[in-house]
């Protein structure tokens, strides 16, 4: 239950236990202080947030943030997460991941979760390589690039996560870059507030294992949606901008829609009684009666 | 003295034809006078055409099987009739439209009831009159009263208004009346039992096992023939408080269920074979996150895509091996529908207690097997015990979610409770759920905590009951089965008994752990003992022989895709006694007679 916050958090109230083992200069760091700012700057609680990762680098991400946490299968962290936000709809729930574990084996959950418009925030730490199997081909990799698995050159075509989300009824649906840390936070921070389903996609350069997607590679090209005017009601406009891939790549919120209900308010069960998990379990003496009926 | 009440009638027809419809009707029939009932339905994994055989079985007492013998077959088409119509013995009766089916040869005493629909409905033209025709005729040859069939109509059509329901009584009564003027009843009357009683298939007991032990969270993935669990579950959902959801693929089921369970719900899910095999990867992380969920494969023909509409008892080793490492798992097999219901109360206990993954065995027999129940014994509130379950904040110090405890049990706390927050994982990790799999690794603490996790099972054989052995201590053949070949050794151990041979039998139900002990201990005095089983391979057999060393004399295995029938069972034991014609290599396998 909501209750007025008497102490504000800080950001450092969100520091897990122990310190990232992620490589200096890793993209997710910067992901990693801009949810503890977004959190704080929310005014949320640890105990009420849940953080679910699959596995992977970026997936390390809950045990390096103060709030309940589920590090748990390569590619099935949205499928946790919906259970867990359908379990108690009261909490915050955060999934955090690569590109890899989402795009590629949990590619099936990422189509399902945004239609179902599950009220989670999926943050994507994607630098379009598998970096703890030290360095393969993922499914957001550009075509052409070499790496451990396509030594010769990678021979096919990426995903296209953000206008995938769009399409997939995602309704809320952005774009972050690591360097860009202010940005980063406001994002989230929306993204959080979003009741329904929000992606967000974040450049997070793999110093290790790709040089082709640096920071600098990001830097020259990089640019901030909210700069150019663009409508994030306008979904077809937000995917042709999510689809460019060039010298202009967007960052921001592409799209968005407040007008869609999330999957549990569609649920009529969750109308009252608060969320399923503080339920008393078992039946009342008319519901068992009920049935019984029915079977004679 | 009259003879025990023992009647089974059958439809039969293709997939379309409305054979489920009847064969509801007459099921509520025979509950609500007091009888009770067995249906076995044999059908295919078609939507339009193919063969469906119901079979309804029909006594005073609990019925265990669906039985060796047809009384009443009513054949919805040609088909039925060339099939079975040759299985009848003297005294049978065989139904049919005569304008579109002609009767087969029958054996002696057998009498032919052509019924002609055009006629007795006014030359309508709606392909399922003939079943509501035949209904009536079924009803004046079992020897029962028209108005309870009357009742019955009025209450399957209720919603469909009264032109419809006086149109199908008047049918029934043509048929009813038909048959009364032109044939014979069967010797015995439809008695009347002592008290109305209710009726279920077994995927609705285990469905309402689960409600009543307290689930509020059912996920799955439509696969025959686990999908009733499912229908149950939604159609009822909204008036019980269960949160009930379809997702897109059962690896996605299995995944669900824990971040549910983890959450503080009771969550369960339920499969068949190949399903449970794309649940295999998450079994594991349950286990090793310690999150208890309850999944439940029922069993059907595989191996792979194998026969969906058939039964088997193929899954044993797959339970006891999916997934990869030690971890700790309970797999039990309820006997019936009704153990199935209760076991489900018990089982949610049990991981709930030990923190861990459940696994139910059932199978197809079992699942969509339509049943009679004694309403007083579905006890729709047991004891809901959630083990050591923090739900509130408070309580001052550090929280260790993996805490090393004697019983290695350690409190947990689900997300949204203050003062409790922590990570859980599916890599290995320490009290704290600090990974000692990355950045440093440890081999004591990795000792630790696979010690920690083991120890919670330890007691587990304390707190279930271990099989008894049933029947005559002296017997000279011990029969050992698990799951749903329970009714069916019960049946054959007195029909044995008819025939002058001292059998007895032993049911296991508790898989994992094993009562090895006890099995060992009781088996160690059986004369002679024949593993029964619904596999190629002798499933359970190794199982035992790799828990308690035992070597047995022999097995009955029948692996077709149906089920046993109590002649199965006696003629494997005497051949196994006599002159073992048909053993091979120790194997009886049954001859399957009945075409489906």
């Amino acid at each position: 239950m909501a209750t007025t916050t008497m102490v504000e958090l800080k950001p450092k109230d969100f520091k897990g236990k122990v310190d990232p083992d992620w490589c200096p200069g890793c993209g997710d760091f910067g992901l990693l202080n801009a949810v503890q700012k977004a959190l704080a700057e929310l005014g949320k609680k640890p105990h009420d947030v849940v953080c679910v990762s699959g596995i992977g680098c970026s997936s390390n991400f809950p045990g390096y943030l103060n709030a309940y946490g589920m590090h748990t299968l390569h590619g099935r962290a949205l499928a946790v997460a919906t259970g867990v936000k359908l379990a108690n709809h009261d909490l915050t729930v955060l999934v955090t991941g690569g590109d890899g574990d989402g795009y590629g084996i949990g590619g099936n959950h990422f189509t399902h979760t945004a239609r179902r418009n599950v009220d989670l925030t999926y943050l994507v730490m994607n630098n379009q390589i598998y970096g703890l199997t030290t360095g393969q081909v993922s499914p957001s990799s550009d075509i052409g690039m070499k790496t451990k698995s396509t030594p010769f050159g990678n021979i096919e075509r990426p995903v296209h996560p953000t206008a995938a989300a769009i399409i997939n009824g995602a309704t809320f649906a952005a774009r972050g870059f690591s360097g860009h840390g202010k940005h980063l936070v406001e994002i989230i921070k929306q993204a959080i507030e979003h009741k329904g389903f929000s992606h967000v996609d974040v450049f997070s350069p793999c110093v290790t294992f790709n040089h082709d997607n640096t920071y600098d590679f990001f830097r020259e090209r990089v640019k901030q949606l909210e700069e150019t005017g663009h409508d994030p009601s306008d979904w077809k406009s937000a995917v042709e901008k999510a689809l460019m891939w060039g010298e202009t790549i967007y960052t921001g919120v592409f799209y968005r829609n407040d007008e869609v209900p999330a999957l549990h308010e569609l649920e009529p069960i969750l109308d009252e009684g608060g969320p399923v998990a503080h339920r008393e379990p078992g039946l009342t003496k008319e519901q068992a009666q009920r049935v019984l009926k029915r079977m004679m | 003295m009259t003879a025990r009440y023992d009647f089974a009638f059958a439809i039969g027809g293709a997939a379309g034809q409305g054979i489920a419809t009847p064969g509801n009707i007459l099921a509520r029939i025979f509950v609500r006078r007091g009888l009770h009932l067995n249906a076995y339905n044999a059908y295919q994994s078609i939507i339009r055409g193919g063969h469906i055989l119901l079979t309804v079985r029909v006594g005073e007492e609990p019925v265990l099987t669906h039985g060796d013998k047809i009384d009443l077959l009513v054949c919805l088409n040609q088909d039925t009739m060339t099939r079975h119509a040759r299985h009848l013995a003297a005294g049978g009766h065989v139904i049919f439209n005569s304008d579109d089916v002609k009767p087969a040869e029958v054996a002696a005493g057998v009498e032919i009831c052509g019924l002609p629909v055009k006629e007795l409905t006014n030359d309508n033209r709606n392909k399922l009159v003939q079943n509501t025709v035949a209904l009536g005729a079924m009803l004046n040859l079992m020897g029962a009263e028209f108005g309870v069939l009357e009742e019955a109509l009025a209450q399957q059509f209720k919603n469909k208004g009264k032109e419809v329901i006086d149109e199908n009584v008047g049918m029934a009564r043509a048929g009813y009346e038909y048959a009364k003027a032109h044939f014979k009843p069967f010797h015995q009357a439809l008695p009347k039992g002592k008290k109305p009683l209710a009726v279920w298939t077994g995927n609705e007991a285990l469905a309402m096992g689960g409600a009543a032990a307290g689930v509020k969270f059912y996920c799955a993935y439509p696969m025959s023939p686990s999908t009733g669990v499912l229908h149950w579950m939604a159609k009822n959902a909204r008036e019980l408080g269960i949160m009930v959801r379809q997702i897109e693929d059962e690896v996605g089921v299995a995944n669900v269920a824990i971040g549910a369970a983890h959450t503080g719900a009771r969550s369960m899910c339920a499969t068949s074979g190949g399903g449970f095999a794309l649940m295999t990867e998450a079994l594991g992380a349950a286990s090793m996150m310690e999150v208890p969920v309850v999944f439940i494969n029922v069993q059907r023909a595989g191996p792979s895509t194998g026969v969906p509409t058939k039964t088997e008892q193929g899954d044993l080793w797959q339970a006891l091996g999916a997934s990869q490492g030690d971890f700790e798992r309970i797999i039990v097999a309820p006997k019936d529908a009704l153990d199935a219901f209760k076991t489900l109360a018990e089982l949610f206990n049990l991981v709930d207690h030990y923190q861990c993954p459940g696994i139910l065995l059932s199978d197809l027999l079992i699942s969509e097997g339509t049943f009679s129940v004694d309403p007083d014994e579905v006890d729709m509130h047991p004891k809901i015990d959630r083990g050591a379950l923090i739900l509130e904040g408070g309580g001052g110090g550090e929280y260790l979610r993996y805490l090393d405890t004697e019983s290695g049990i350690s409190p947990r706390a689900v997300p949204g409770v203050p003062g409790h927050v922590h990570v859980i994982a599916t890599d290995e990790h320490d009290e704290e759920g600090i990974l000692v799999s990355d950045e440093f690794t440890n081999p004591h603490k990795r000792r630790q905590m696979v010690e920690k996790r083991a120890r919670k099972l330890n007691d587990f054989l304390k707190k279930v009951a271990a099989p008894k052995i049933e029947g005559p201590a002296d017997a000279d053949v011990t029969l050992v089965g698990w799951g749903s070949t329970a009714g069916v050794l019960k049946e054959s151990v007195a029909l044995l008994a008819e025939r002058g041979v001292k059998a007895n039998h032993l049911s296991v139900k508790w898989i994992k752990p094993l009562h090895a002990d006890d099995i060992a201990r009781a088996l160690s005095k059986a004369k002679k003992v024949l593993v029964v089983e619904n596999n190629h391979s002798g499933q359970f057999y190794r199982y035992l022989r790799s828990e308690t060393g035992l070597s047995v004399a022999g097995h009955i295995r029948k692996y077709d895709g149906e089920p046993l029938q109590p002649h199965h069972m006696v003629n494997g034991v005497l051949d196994h006694l006599g002159a073992k014609k048909d053993v091979a290599d120790g194997v009886y396998v049954p001859y399957q007679e009945v075409l489906v």
